[in-house]
């Protein structure tokens, strides 16, 4: 055997060596950045789900302007919508007023200031509690329908039978159903507002509010800006209701697991947009107002 | 009619489509037939106008569907009837409004008028007395006829067809078949249907392209490709599990 035949598996351990120690830098490295490349993955995701939801929004706009709108599918997504949500919106306003009274009133009662329970617990309804429960429990009942629906068109190929007859699915599904949030939101909001200041009236009554003062601090302070801006508001949210669903739905691939993955996914974004959107809207309608107290 | 220039489709880096060429006369029914995930239903929708090509382009009547504007590409789709490997019917709807719903929208017709379109067409297809049921209560063979019926319900000159006997059983097949040949010569539509089936081309065919690997490997007559040379066709055509095709999925 000569000099270099005996060199040979020496130099081949060197290089395996030196190949593990390769991987193992590699590896290394990857574990060290794994953290920042979710980050990146994850923002990479929010801004392409923002991009196309702003982009669906002002495809929608482009149809609503034309006016090239499928009035009898819109009023069939109102009902579905809005007159569908009803009973749960208000079963969830009504004992949401009623606990918000609850504390309120066992709370002013022992502080002396038994007259404020009524505009405590008016403002609180009319400027958060309505709408923002209201835009959740739509978002959960209706966004989730929307995604499921249009997501479950996606996989068996319906959005691609709509575009080969010659209709665009932003025209046929997502206009009639944003215009129908739109329109629903304030509405089922405004009865939800009622119903939870009803609901609110009769547990502070049973908790040793009087009644008479309860509606005369309503009356004081709850004022017509109050209850429009917390209408308003809701306009907004209808919008990311609809959007959100719909983009979910359009962008659904892989079959049933894609169309629950959408499903989820619509609701959760739906619920955080509107979270934060709330405070930004309740900031620029109210920061700069003390109707309170 | 149609022609494929050089035509290219990519979801990311991956090519479902490389370098594409074909073309399609008037009247005639081309058959493209290759293995599962060949790129057959991506070409087929890159006819129709449903994606849009990486490169190259794709021609419809003079239109090259690659530049043209959504918009623009509805006036190209009036005059293409899809007709889908599930059927694609609208599940919240009957079978008439399925049929109805592109006369709805792209034709000024009466409701009585568009009654009479719906069943000439269903009966055309040998479904009458369904108008009233809902997709979800005919069976598989008789929701791809509904879908054949919603795709000429606009008297399209193209009818493109997406494995119309996949998942059939072979009378079901064959009478399928019998009514892409049947729609070909009666209403003199150009045809171009997609399948792995090979008693369903050999039925409907007059022209055979082979595409595997997203590239076309084989065009020509029914005969010329029955009797190549070719070992990928051969192994296509005879079906062997020993050949140039080796399945690695």
């Amino acid at each position: 055997m000569s000099r270099a035949d005996r060199c040979q598996p020496d130099n081949n351990t060197q290089r395996a060596s030196s190949d593990n120690s390769g991987r193992i830098q590699e590896h290394i490295a990857s574990v060290a950045l794994a953290p920042g490349n979710a980050v990146m993955r994850s923002l990479d995701q929010f801004f392409e789900f923002l991009g196309e939801s702003f982009l669906l929004v002002l495809r929608t706009c482009s149809f609503i302007f034309r006016l090239d709108v499928d009035l009898r599918e819109m009023l069939r997504q109102m009902a579905i919508i809005g007159v569908a949500s009803l009973p749960i919106v208000v079963v969830t306003v009504v004992f949401s007023g009623a606990v918000l009274s609850l504390y309120m009133s066992q709370l002013v009662v022992k502080w002396g200031v038994g007259g404020y329970t009524g505009a405590a617990v008016g403002l609180s309804i009319a400027r958060e509690l309505g709408p923002v429960v209201t835009a959740v429990v739509v978002a959960a009942r209706a966004g989730s329908a929307i995604a499921a629906e249009i997501g479950t068109m996606q996989v068996t190929e319906q959005i691609d039978a709509l575009r080969a007859l010659a209709v665009s699915p932003v025209q046929y599904l997502v206009v009639p159903r944003l215009l129908a949030s739109i329109v629903m939101l304030p509405i089922l909001t405004l009865i939800a507002d009622i119903t939870g200041v009803i609901a609110g009236y009769g547990v502070a009554v049973v908790n040793g509010v009087a009644g008479e003062s309860f509606i005369s601090s309503l009356k004081m302070q709850l004022t017509t800006y109050d209850v429009t801006m917390g209408l308003i508001k809701t306009l907004f949210f209808g919008a990311v209701v609809a959007t959100v669903g719909s983009q979910q739905g359009l962008r659904t691939s892989g079959g049933a697991t894609g169309v629950g993955r959408s499903t989820t996914s619509a609701v959760v974004k739906s619920i955080v947009i509107i979270y934060i959107l709330n405070f930004f809207l309740a900031y620029v309608m109210f920061g700069g107002k003390t109707a309170f107290l | 009619m149609i022609s494929a220039v050089n035509l290219s489709y990519a979801v990311g880096k991956n090519f479902i489509l490389d370098g594409v060429n074909l073309t399609v006369e008037k009247g005639e029914s081309l058959a493209i037939m290759g293995m599962s995930g060949a790129g057959k239903s991506t070409l087929l929708k890159c006819m129709g106008g449903l994606l849009r090509p990486t490169s190259g382009s794709v021609i419809v009547d003079g239109i090259d569907l690659a530049q043209t504007s959504e918009g623009d590409l509805n006036l190209v789709r009036i005059k293409i009837g899809m007709v889908f490997q599930y059927a694609a019917l609208f599940d919240s709807m009957t079978v008439y409004e399925n049929v109805a719903f592109g006369l709805r929208r792209h034709r000024h017709l009466t409701e009585k008028e568009i009654a009479r379109v719906v069943r000439e067409k269903l009966a055309m297809v040998g479904l009458p007395h369904t108008e009233n049921m809902m997709p979800s209560e005919l069976s598989g063979g008789m929701q791809k006829r509904v879908g054949l019926a919603r795709a000429l319900a606009l008297d399209p000159e193209i009818v493109l067809y997406d494995e119309p006997t996949a998942g059939l059983d072979p009378i079901t097949s064959a009478v399928i078949a019998e009514l892409i040949v049947k729609t070909r010569d009666q209403l003199g539509v150009t045809s171009v249907v997609v399948s792995h089936d090979l008693a369903t081309i050999r039925r409907v065919a007059k022209r055979i392209a082979m595409l595997h690997d997203g590239k076309i490997v084989a065009m020509g007559s029914t005969k010329e490709i029955e009797s190549t040379l070719n070992p990928i066709v051969r192994q296509f055509l005879t079906g062997s599990a020993f050949g140039p095709i080796q399945i690695t999925r």
